[in-house]
């Protein structure tokens, strides 16, 4: 019914407030073969264990994050700014 | 009159009398009554129907587990099915009525059932889907409906408030009996902020039904009012979810005659926990036996609570059935209060036995009796004559939160029960729920649990209460079944007997899901709170393995039934959802306007004057005078964001497939941005104001959806361009100004020169207005018309739409809304989501040039060549006109070839769009037709299956107006 997710910019908050879109895959590269692409838009490991995904912190402060999560016990492991070591 | 209310005793206040009414008969009883005790006391032992066969049920405990005595109380809209009579408060004016029966409950035809029971055993609804299916539907589903059912839910609005609420705590402790008030108790003096919720009216749990118990209670619970605790009663705690949250619903007023408007019926707690104590008690186990549902027969633990909170005697003479110490404990009770106990029938080993009542070692044979218990047959044994039944079949943890977050039940063959591991992450269990017995044991693990979860946060704490020996004996085995014949219930609710267990698990079902689902044992309201275990054993046995084989079935949200009211808390009627209002709403309403909600907008459709008598003539007049002369429409709703940064511009070319890199200051852009996959997912214009500031529009479905899309790839994709998002959407008042007279019109408005040398199509730039604002202003056209959209600060945007009708009065200039702007889109061949549904790529809608070949990349880019999204035979975008002018072509139709049937394998594609064009005087559509853009002039038929039709029409070119876009440019 609810769990806390600990924005890096917001702290803990409930997770109502965000916004799945799906495992946290880099885009390929502009030139890399077609297969590649068809791996990275249709593809999906869904693991029962870890996983990294895009959560948009949509009702907070829009910033796109990666939660490390675990999609047997939902535990979050961490949550980081998807724009990395960014200032 | 076989039950009875005693002398004294109970925790009633004898002092008042409370009248109810069960089936329009007026009766009373005391405040400290449930319903089903005040009907026990009125000797109204028959409450209800089963489910299935319409057997006479009445009572069989006195809690949250109840299956049998379901009614629906309450009027109008306050009426309320399935409400268990156990859980009921009485007040004042209560109206109840029993469920499931025809003509009435004494006299139920439904009852006839029991003679089909063979047809209607394991597996029925498995093998009855077996059989025609036309039989299904008009033999079984009607009939079968009408016979088994629960109670109907009312169709009106229920005028009671619901509402939704979050607390915190150190300690949550669920359960107030024994374990859970020391737990709560020792919590609260060590200093900690402790909630201590209850499901039951009074907090004390098992307790109040041993008066010797009650000074302590008292002590205990004038205590903790003292201390940081939340006293919680009436509030069930239905989940254990992630982070240590716990729903629990919380009755605040469903006990109250009438209940204030000013504050919830119920309200829905999400209560955060760092700790929790689990003191959730036991579930007494029916004992399985022919006749065992017949009125009269209940727990051992009911007839205890009945006996000592209510002051009800459950007969006149009860016989009881124990397997364990608890029968022992009651007879001991009731011979003390001077009631007759029957005989004392024990399987196996029990404690010493002094009292009157004969002491018989065996099992039940079969219950003898109709709407009233009569005796009991010992199986091999002798006839006791008893009007009652008080059986005890062991204990059931109560387990279920433990058990919400994926961990298993564990069988247990020393207690006879499954178990859930005492120590988990975030919740310990305590007393009965961990399978101890005993107050004095409970009080003492109660105290110990909640010390050990405080530790676990920091906080040290002092044991209220010691540890003390739990006064039990080892529990005989589960399982024994004898040989009487007759049905032994299992699962009252359902009408499962042990005989549908043993079919299911010689048909291959004995898994305790599978058992579930083929004998629908465990469904229902009670989801077996009662039932599963028996069921577990009976089917081990049948199966020739153990209980702990067969399993429970998974236990999940919601423990007892949740109302939708405390789901949905405030969020109803004019509440659901807010109500969003374009900043030219109120100049709309002016002038009549009528709304339509697009989403949570309300947008402007049509604007209906004196005289006409239909949406289609407004809509018409509106479109015949923006093609003549001109017309202002609100196309606020759009999506707004405004773009900055020196990467804006190289930012953009990325996200449409369109060159947007030199892209001049003062100029607008039509753009599609297509999704990864290479499919559109929105257009609109976006134009440069600034070298470094760009202000995009996207549809209005689509505003938030784009804002979050650009952000994704801003952030996460491309974080080294320097680009900065601000959705603009409700801070600009935008409308649209369409016509050959728009420019003259607005040249009264705009201090700028709009002539088409200075202000040319697709020219968009901030320009000052008379009034002395500054708006900005964008040459761009929905209509096909020549048109300006005119974007000003949300709050000047009533002023300035009265200023352009005002202004353009001696044109003749009419408002226009949502559905004139439909109409002229369409005669102009342009599209919306009607047409980009998801599907299309841009060379299906005839953009294909809007796609760079020299940008080496942009969202969608990559997958954009793939062989089907390049095949000529693709549906692509048509205009379709019929053959003869009075036939309506209707969004939706199917496109066949000509003569060719109307089957899957001929569909040739769809209208997405149509419209009365009254400018061509018949009706028009836009559609995605195979290789439509090779096939204008090429007659076909659409397919109106709704309206059974089939109309003879040609596929044209989707511009049905202005095809040199002359009008644009002028
Ligand atoms: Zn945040």
């Amino acid at each position: 019914m609810a769990s806390l997710i600990p924005c890096p910019h917001c702290g803990p908050r409930p997770k109502e407030e965000f916004t799945v879109r799906g495992a946290a895959l880099p885009r390929p590269a502009p030139n890399a073969p077609v297969a590649e692409w068809q791996a990275h838009v249709y593809l999906r490991e869904n693991p029962r264990g870890d996983y990294a995904e895009h959560w948009h912190h949509s009702g907070g402060c829009r910033r796109w994050l990666v939660v490390n999560r675990n999609t047997a016990t939902h535990a979050v492991h961490s949550v980081t700014d998807a724009a990395g070591e960014r200032p | 009159m076989t039950s009875h209310r005693l002398p004294t005793g109970g925790r009633l206040d004898r002092s008042r009398r409370v009248e109810f009414s069960f089936d329009g008969k007026q009766l009373a009883g005391h405040p400290g009554d449930t319903l089903a005790s005040a009907l026990l006391a009125n000797g109204q032992r028959l409450m209800a129907r089963s489910f299935k066969y319409h057997r006479p049920r009445g009572v069989v405990t006195a809690g949250s587990a109840e299956p049998n005595a379901l009614m629906t109380i309450g009027r109008e809209g306050r009426t309320e099915p399935n409400t268990r009579a156990t859980m009921v408060e009485l007040y004042q004016g209560l109206e109840a009525h029993s469920q499931n029966r025809w003509p009435s409950l004494d006299h139920d035809i439904g009852a006839l059932n029991g003679l089909l029971s063979r047809f209607l055993g394991a597996g029925f609804y498995y093998k009855t889907f077996m059989w025609p299916a036309s039989f299904w539907e008009k033999v079984y589903e009607p009939i079968i409906r009408r016979a088994a059912g629960l109670g109907r839910a009312t169709t009106l609005q229920d005028p009671d408030r619901y509402e939704k609420t979050w607390a915190h705590c150190d300690l949550l402790v669920i359960g107030a009996g024994a374990a859970g008030l020391a737990a709560a108790l020792t919590a609260a003096r060590a200093g900690a902020s402790v909630v201590l919720a209850d499901e039951g009216m009074e907090l004390g749990g098992g307790l109040l039904s041993d008066p010797a118990a009650w000074p302590q209670l008292t002590e205990i619970l004038a205590e903790l009012a003292t201390l940081n605790v939340r006293l919680l009663p009436r509030t069930t705690v239905f989940g254990w979810y992630d982070g240590n949250v716990f729903g629990a619903v919380e009755r605040v007023q469903k006990h109250l005659a009438a209940p204030s408007p000013d504050a919830p019926v119920e309200r829905l707690w999400r209560i955060a926990a760092r700790q929790a104590v689990l003191a959730t008690g036991a579930e007494e186990r029916p004992q399985v036996f022919a006749g065992n549902d017949i009125p009269g027969i209940m727990t051992a633990s009911a007839t205890a609570s009945y006996l000592h909170r209510q002051a009800v005697a459950p007969g006149q003479r009860t016989t009881i059935l124990t397997q364990g110490p608890a029968g022992f404990a009651l007879a001991a009770q009731m011979e003390a209060l001077g009631l007759e106990v029957a005989a004392l029938v024990s399987l196996g080993d029990g404690p010493s036995w002094q009292g009157k009542a004969p002491l018989i070692r065996g099992i039940p044979g079969k219950a003898i009796g109709g709407k009233s218990l009569k005796a009991l047959q010992i199986e091999g044994g002798a006839r006791i004559e008893a009007d009652a039944i008080a059986m005890s079949g062991g204990f059931s943890p109560v387990i279920h939160l433990a058990c919400h977050r994926g961990t298993r039940p564990v069988w247990s063959d020393a207690r006879q029960a499954f178990l859930a591991p005492v120590e988990q992450e975030g919740l310990l269990i305590a007393g009965a729920a961990a399978g101890l017995s005993g107050h004095a044991a409970c009080l003492g693990d109660g105290a110990a649990r909640a010390t050990a979860a405080l530790a676990r946060i920091g906080l040290r704490a002092t044991p209220a209460f010691g540890p003390a020996p739990e006064d039990t004996i080892a529990q005989p085995p589960l399982g024994a079944l004898g040989k009487t014949k007759g049905k032994k219930f299992v699962d009252y609710q359902n009408d499962v007997h042990a005989r549908d267990l043993i079919l299911a698990a010689a048909e291959g079902y004995a898994d305790a899901e599978l058992a579930k689902r083929y004998t629908t044992s465990g469904m229902a309201t009670d989801q077996g709170k009662l039932g599963n275990i028996n069921a577990a054993a009976i089917l081990a046995k049948a199966r020739g393995t153990t209980i702990a084989e067969v399993g429970l079935t998974t236990f999940r949200p919601f423990y007892t039934p949740v109302s939708f009211g405390a789901l949905a808390g405030t969020s109803r009627g004019h509440d659901f959802q807010p109500v969003r209002r374009s900043p030219l709403h109120g100049w709309a309403e002016s002038l009549g306007a009528e709304f339509v909600e697009t989403g949570l907008w309300y947008r402007s459709a049509w604007f209906p004057r004196a005289g006409e008598t239909g949406w289609r003539q407004s809509v018409d007049r509106e479109v015949l005078t923006v093609r003549r002369a001109a017309g202002l429409c609100d196309v606020s709703t759009l999506g707004k964001i405004e773009i900055f940064g020196a990467d804006a511009a190289e930012f953009l070319n990325r996200i449409y497939s369109n060159g947007f890199a030199k892209l001049p200051v003062g100029r607008a852009r039509y753009g599609l941005m297509l999704r990864e996959d290479g499919f559109i997912y929105d257009d609109g214009t976006t134009s440069r104001l600034g070298e470094d500031h760009f202000y995009m529009t996207t549809t209005t479905a689509l505003a938030a959806g784009v804002m979050t899309h650009l952000e994704f790839c801003a952030q996460a994709l491309w974080p080294d361009l320097d680009v900065r998002l601000a959705s603009a959407t409700d801070q600009w008042a935008q409308m649209a100004v369409a016509g050959p007279m728009a420019r003259q019109i607005l040249q009264r408005i705009v201090d700028t020169d709009l002539s088409n040398e200075a202000f040319p199509f697709m020219a968009a730039r901030e320009v000052p207005l008379k009034c002395g604002i500054t708006g900005r202003l964008f040459r761009i056209s929905f209509s096909g018309e020549l048109a300006y959209e005119l974007a000003v600060p949300a709050g000047y945007g009533e002023a300035v739409a009265a200023a352009i009708m005002t202004a353009g009065a001696p044109e003749g200039i009419c408002a226009y809304g949502s559905e004139a702007l439909a109409v002229l889109r369409i005669e102009k061949g342009h599209v919306t989501h009607a047409e980009i549904n998801g599907t299309v790529v841009p060379a299906d809608l005839g953009m294909g040039k809007m796609v760079s070949t020299v940008k080496p990349d942009f969202i969608g880019k990559h997958l954009l060549d793939r062989e089907g999204l390049t095949d000529p035979a693709r549906p692509q975008l048509v205009g379709v006109v019929p053959l003869d002018p009075a036939m309506p072509l209707r969004t939706g139709s199917h496109v066949l070839a000509k003569g060719a049937e109307a089957t899957l394998e001929n569909d040739q594609g769809y209208l997405t769009s149509s419209a009365h064009s009254p400018h061509l005087g018949h009706s028009i559509a836009l559609a995605l037709v195979a290789g439509g853009s090779q096939r204008h002039g090429e007659e076909v038929v659409v397919w109106d299956g709704l309206n059974d039709a089939a109309i003879p029409a040609r596929l044209t070119s989707p511009v049905f107006i202005d095809p040199k876009n002359e009008k644009l440019h002028a």
